[in-house]
């Protein structure tokens, strides 16, 4: 509309990056360099299906574990942190 | 208070759409429930250019009654004319804020229902396919229009169908290299298939329209990926076409195995399943009363079939039996595009060679080929190995094994996808999200903006 140009700050593991309206969570955390999850035998993951389906993308999202981030964009000041251990105690993650 | 409509439709797809924006139009109070931030499916994801049909259907969809729900996943189906929903990205306002997830659970109740719940990929699992930036083709296809760059990339699309042309066709034109694309049907099989489709000139014009826009790139058929390489995110992909095999470096693989439908709703309501589709009549009612199914869960056909069986499933949902009679014969004529598109992407047999002893099969739960071949059923290699149990309860690999293995996938339980344990027990309407519609119509301004 009026603003073509308008960035979103997203703080990606500490990292601030900016993205376009209409950016998901899994595209920033790939922007900033990052993978997403860590599976249970510790290989880093990213996203595989990109529409919500496969669970490979999850991050944490301001402080809430397991969040499939294909599926929610990116709003001003979002933090998300990445490579959760994630099975096991699901709120072990810290923002 | 709690919702209640109607007619309820899960899936804001083509056919979704088309379902809820027809009811509404038959008078009338329709519910609309989707786990993406905006409606158009996967077909019809923003962030890019979209076809004319789709900005029409959109319009339509804006200026109906329709209420809807966006961000929205249905988790539950305690009876049939009761779904639960638990909202997607749940997070408390302000970071130091004590979590409400209960505004985060829904009740919606309604008088019939239409299932709309389109499909996704079929994986296959190769050598290194778990490799970060190794993603569906539709899958990368989605990332690029949530934001990811790909101008300068380098690209290899592998799999099986008419998404790889599409998927290739845009991600070029965002200036990705394109570096080959690998079909696993034989040539011989898509020759026959193009010569059938003399019916659907449209179609046919629209796939040389994508080959003519990816004229470089070469177009391998009998040809699929046998190994992806990389540390800690993909370097390479191994090809393979006939005894021949080469390696291609590159930033994406983009592989997808046509598609399979979401079932998990339709099984958990008890619709019937008839060869891996739901089982409707003319009018499109499933095996359950006042259950109706439109679009790809009912064969996998593409969006102007999808729209069509929205519309009839909208129609016969709200009685008007006779404007639904004439759009089942428009129906019943596309269906041998059906099992054309079928035929034409069924699996090489090869392919289930693919994944060595140490390949990973259940990405969840990191569950290894060896230590799946030596059972007999899914439920037994489930309950040895944990294939199939992880957060995604077998989505990914169930139709690997139905492949590799030829096991089929066991009773469909709730929750159909993990759910906090305060949704389980405690139900309530959703706050209408005006936040998820600022951003889905800011999404949806963004996309009419893309070059």
């Amino acid at each position: 509309m009026s603003e073509p140009a308008r960035r979103i700050p997203v703080t990606v593991n500490g990292a601030i990056i900016q993205v376009a309206p209409g950016t998901t969570i899994a595209s920033a955390v790939l922007m900033a360099g990052q993978t997403a999850r860590v599976s249970v035998s510790g290989e880093p993951r990213g996203p595989l299906c990109g529409m919500g389906i496969c669970f490979e993308c999850r991050v944490t999202i301001d402080g809430v574990p397991h969040q499939r981030s294909c599926q929610i964009l990116c709003t001003p000041g979002i933090r998300v942190t990445t490579k959760e251990m994630t099975e096991g105690s699901g709120g072990s993650a810290t923002p | 208070m709690k919702w209640s409509f109607d007619i309820l439709v899960v899936g804001a797809g083509p056919a979704g759409m088309a379902a809820a924006v027809t009811a509404a139009g038959a008078g009338q109070h329709v519910g609309l429930v989707d786990d993406n931030p905006a409606p158009g499916g996967q077909i019809w994801r923003s962030g890019a250019p979209l076809p004319a049909a789709a900005l029409r259907w959109q319009a339509r969809l804006d200026a109906s009654s329709v209420v809807r729900l966006h961000g929205w996943r249905v988790f539950d189906c305690p009876q049939p004319n009761l779904l639960r929903a638990e909202r997607n990205g749940s997070r408390p306002a302000h970071p130091d804020a004590e979590i409400d997830e209960n505004r985060d659970c829904a009740e919606l109740r309604c008088r019939a229902l239409i299932l709309a719940t389109g499909a996704r990929e079929r994986f296959l699992p190769f050598p290194g396919w778990t490799l970060p930036n190794v993603m569906g083709a539709g899958g990368l296809d989605a990332m690029v229009r949530g934001g990811l760059p790909i101008a300068g990339k380098r690209v290899v699309i592998a799999g099986t169908g008419p998404l790889l042309l599409a998927v290739a066709a845009h991600l070029a034109a965002r200036q990705a290299e394109i570096a080959v694309i690998c079909e696993q049907a034989p040539l011989s099989r898509l020759a026959r298939f193009a010569a059938g489709m003399f019916t659907e000139p449209a179609k046919l014009w629209q796939g040389a329209r994508y080959r003519i826009a990816i004229r470089q790139t070469p177009y391998r058929t009998g040809s699929w990926p046998i190994a992806a390489h990389g540390r800690d995110r993909l370097e390479a992909v191994t090809l393979q076409q006939g005894r021949k095999r080469w390696d291609v470096p590159c930033d994406y693989l983009g592989c997808g195995f046509h598609l399979v439908p979401n079932l998990e709703l339709p099984e958990l309501l008890g619709c019937r399943i008839e060869d891996g589709f739901v089982a409707t009549d003319a009018m499109l009612q499933t095996s359950v009363p006042n259950v109706y199914c439109a679009g790809e869960p009912t064969g996998i056909g593409g969006v102007e079939l999808s729209l069509l069986e929205g519309q009839i499933a909208g129609l016969s949902a709200s009685g008007s039996i006779d404007r639904a009679r004439s759009l089942a014969r428009q129906r019943r004529r596309k269906l041998g595009f059906v099992r054309a598109l079928q035929r034409a992407c069924e699996l090489d047999p090869q392919l289930r060679g693919l994944p060595t002893n140490d390949t990973i099969v259940c990405r969840c739960e990191d569950v290894r080929h060896q230590s799946l071949s030596g059972h007999t059923t899914w439920r037994d290699a489930k309950l040895h190995t944990r294939c199939g149990m992880g957060p995604c309860q077998g989505r990914v690999c169930g139709a690997a094994v139905e492949f590799l293995f030829g096991w089929h996938a066991g009773s469909v339980r709730p929750p159909l996808f993990p759910v906090s344990v305060s949704s389980l027990v405690s139900p309530r309407e959703p706050a209408l999200a005006n936040e998820n519609l600022v951003a889905a119509n800011a999404f949806h301004e963004n996309a009419k903006e893309t070059p």
